[in-house]
């Protein structure tokens, strides 16, 4: 398929001894959003954290298996992590905000790339890498100031814009409402489905309204493995395996 | 004497307790009703009860007796007119004839009636001592077992005991160093009373030696301070540029690329240095490291005397090392793992991410360290008495000669002189500037690591 962005296929997971993922296969589409839905504990964020090779800062990680993004493998020692993990940006769990000011935030990653060559274009991706997260007209004003004195969905917003300032093409998402108040998330939740115009964004969640809500795509996983995965419509509403359809109706988990 | 007492009252002690246990249980079982608190805090009142003025007793004993004594044998002695008495040898030699009758040959009439009632002083208030802790014991234990019945709420009140307990405890040491600090200022008054403050802080010339003696041929001395404080500032920067260094990177690579195997093995062994005793590094830096400046300065034409600032700034780099890697690595560390993972996730390497993240996310609690790191410089003596010399130069080459504040302060003290003459006393004087200093880099320091744990707990 050409427009496939993202092909995983037979991906296992250790951490030790234990088997985290059992032979997860996967086919990302390019420009969708993509819900990865599950109970606690059943690998969906280790899944996500497989693509940019975030797993590697755990010691006791192991991955096998093949992911390709854009058609070249990157679970090898071979892989440029530095560079794919500038084309893959990630928004986490807990807004996590450098203790320096809004501006020097989102200004980091352009920085260390070398994508600007003088302070105005730099002004110039910040401020628009702000606009695109929704922020810019908030703190416009005051981007010299922490950003950590914002509030939790600013911060949050801060950090999308940090990850769109490196303009990847791929946004990884853990959680990225669970810290947030219902109002901050439906602010978030509309900025997710105006950035699908242009990233491929996948997003881990625990909230099935919100998966509902903002993807197309959703796969539901259980114990480690990947149970189902389709249109978001069919598998809210006519799942083919009975264990998605007792977790999204709330049976378990 | 005093052991007999201590053993009185570890068996007043047991007793009371068993006896506080059993009453209550007696008093509640007459009563039919189930007393308030458990037993054993019954038990625990009546024995504070029992221990406690017994140890207010023992202490005042222990602590005003022989002062007693003295007063009163002092005040009863036949003074002969017209001989000269000095208080203290006198009182020494009572003592001696009372506790060794032999040393009695030869002495004056008056001596021996005296050590004789010296000595049955000593025996009515050994006496007296007994039956005090017995019935104070005892009275203490009445006064408890009045209040063992069941509704009495036992436990409480020995939680607020306990609670005085703990405030006693914390407070002995805060009164320790306010009195440090009272005996360093009412002796330096003393010294400034005889040398110009001025003098003392702003005069270029150490040269404290006094004519001991009436028409010696000394000089007189000088208290000017200016080269000992420039002698420690001196030591202090050597080792400083020895220790922040190698111990930031120390704490760099132990937190950030170490495995935790490797981390665990290196961390103990480099607070290990932190506990070789002094002297030894100071013996290190004289025997191996003086002789090495000198060489080196020699061979690149400095001529370089055998003992050193650098000799002795760079053992002591070495000495602070584990306290500025150690302390870096803790704050290095407690940097939120979310940091690292923001900075890598948008692609920066790990050089990057230490030195634009989490250096400047750590950076007060890493000043924090460093200041601790300089105190602890300042106030180090031994390597600089062994390696840096006495000598009081006003130098900024470090392969002089220099001293500092704590080595002339033992070198005042050396000897045996009466606190009497602005030598020994310049001791308090640059005690006293010492201590105002680091006391003020400590207050900085934990404010600095203070205001770095709000941000992040």
């Amino acid at each position: 398929m050409s427009n496939s962005k993202i092909l995983a296929n037979s991906v296992d997971v250790y951490y030790g001894s234990k088997q985290a993922l059992f032979g997860i296969s996967m086919d990302i589409k390019e420009k969708e959003v993509t819900a990865l839905i599950g109970p606690s504990g059943c690998g969906k964020s280790t899944f996500l954290r497989c693509i940019n090779r975030m797993n590697d800062l755990i010691e006791i990680c192991k991955v096998s298996g093949s992911i390709k993004v854009d058609n070249e493998e990157i679970i090898s020692d071979k892989t440029d992590v530095v560079s794919l993990r500038s084309k893959i940006g990630m928004v986490f769990q807990k807004p996590n905000p450098f203790p320096k000011s809004i501006f020097d935030n989102v200004a980091y990653g352009p920085t260390i790339h070398g994508l600007v060559d003088s302070k105005n274009d730099l002004e110039e991706i910040v401020h628009s890498s702000l606009k695109k997260a929704g922020l810019f007209d908030e703190v416009k004003d005051r981007l010299n100031e922490p950003g950590t004195s914002l509030s939790g969905g600013q911060q949050q917003r801060l950090c999308i814009a940090r990850a769109i300032a490196v303009n990847p093409e791929i946004i990884l998402m853990d959680e990225p409402c669970s810290a947030l108040d219902p109002i901050a998330t439906a602010i978030i939740e509309e900025l997710i489905d105006e950035l699908r115009l242009n990233y491929t964004i996948i997003i881990v969640t625990h909230s099935m309204q919100q998966a509902a809500r903002v993807s197309q795509k959703t796969c539901f996983f259980h114990l480690g493995e990947l149970i189902e995965t389709g249109e978001t419509n069919k598998i809210f509403t006519n799942p083919d395996n009975t264990k998605t359809q007792d977790y999204i109706t709330g049976r378990f988990g | 004497m005093f052991f007999w007492s201590l053993v009185l009252i570890a068996v007043g002690i047991f007793s009371s307790f068993i006896y506080g246990r059993s009453r209550i249980k007696l008093n509640s079982k007459k009563q039919g009703t189930k007393s308030k608190s458990l037993p054993t805090y019954y038990a625990q009142y009546v024995l504070m009860w029992c221990l406690f003025p017994a140890l207010i007793v023992y202490f005042s004993w222990a602590i005003f007796q022989e002062k007693i004594i003295q007063n009163i044998v002092i005040s009863n002695f036949e003074f002969i007119e017209g001989a000269v008495y000095n208080q203290g040898l006198l009182l020494a030699e009572i003592r001696n004839v009372a506790n060794n009758p032999s040393f009695a040959d030869g002495k004056s009439i008056e001596i021996i009636n005296a050590a004789s009632h010296y000595s049955s002083l000593r025996q009515i208030s050994q006496i007296s001592f007994y039956t005090s802790i017995i019935i104070i014991m005892l009275l203490g234990a009445l006064y408890a077992s009045q209040k063992l019945k069941p509704e009495f709420h036992a436990q409480h009140t020995i939680e607020r005991y306990i609670q005085y307990i703990l405030i006693f405890c914390s407070s002995v040491a805060i009164f320790t160093t306010i009195g440090i600090v009272f005996s360093l200022i009412f002796e330096s008054l003393r010294f400034f009373a005889e040398v110009s403050i001025f003098e003392f802080l702003f005069s270029t010339e150490w040269y404290p030696f006094i004519p001991i003696r009436e028409g010696q041929t000394a000089a007189e001395g000088s208290f000017g301070a200016v080269p000992i404080f420039a002698g420690t500032f001196l030591v202090m920067v050597v080792a400083m540029c020895v220790a922040v260094p190698l111990g930031l990177l120390t704490a760099i690579y132990l937190a950030e690329y170490a495995s935790q195997r490797v981390r665990k093995t290196v961390k103990p062994l480099l607070e290990i240095l932190a506990g070789i005793p002094t002297i030894v590094y100071g013996f290190f830096a004289f025997v191996s490291v003086a002789p090495f400046v000198k060489a080196f300065g020699q061979s690149i034409g400095i001529d370089a005397s055998p003992t050193s600032a650098l000799a002795a700034g760079m053992v002591m780099g070495v000495m602070i090392i584990p306290f500025i890697s150690s302390l870096s690595d803790d704050v290095i560390n407690s940097v939120p793992q979310s940091l690292r993972e923001a900075s890598l996730g948008i692609g920066a390497n790990k050089a990057e991410t230490i030195k634009k993240v989490i250096l400047p996310a750590a950076l007060p609690g890493i000043v924090g360290a460093f200041l601790l790191a300089i105190s602890r410089a300042i106030g180090e003596t031994m390597i600089v008495v062994v390696a840096a010399g006495t000598a009081p130069n006003l130098t900024g080459n470090p392969f002089e000669n220099v001293t500092t504040v704590t080595v002339q302060i033992v070198v005042a003290l050396i000897g045996d002189q009466e606190f009497d003459n602005p030598r020994t006393l310049s001791a308090f004087a640059l005690g006293l500037v010492l201590f105002v200093i680091t006391l003020f880099l400590n207050i900085i320091a934990l404010q600095i690591v203070k205001r770095y744990r709000e941000r992040y707990e």
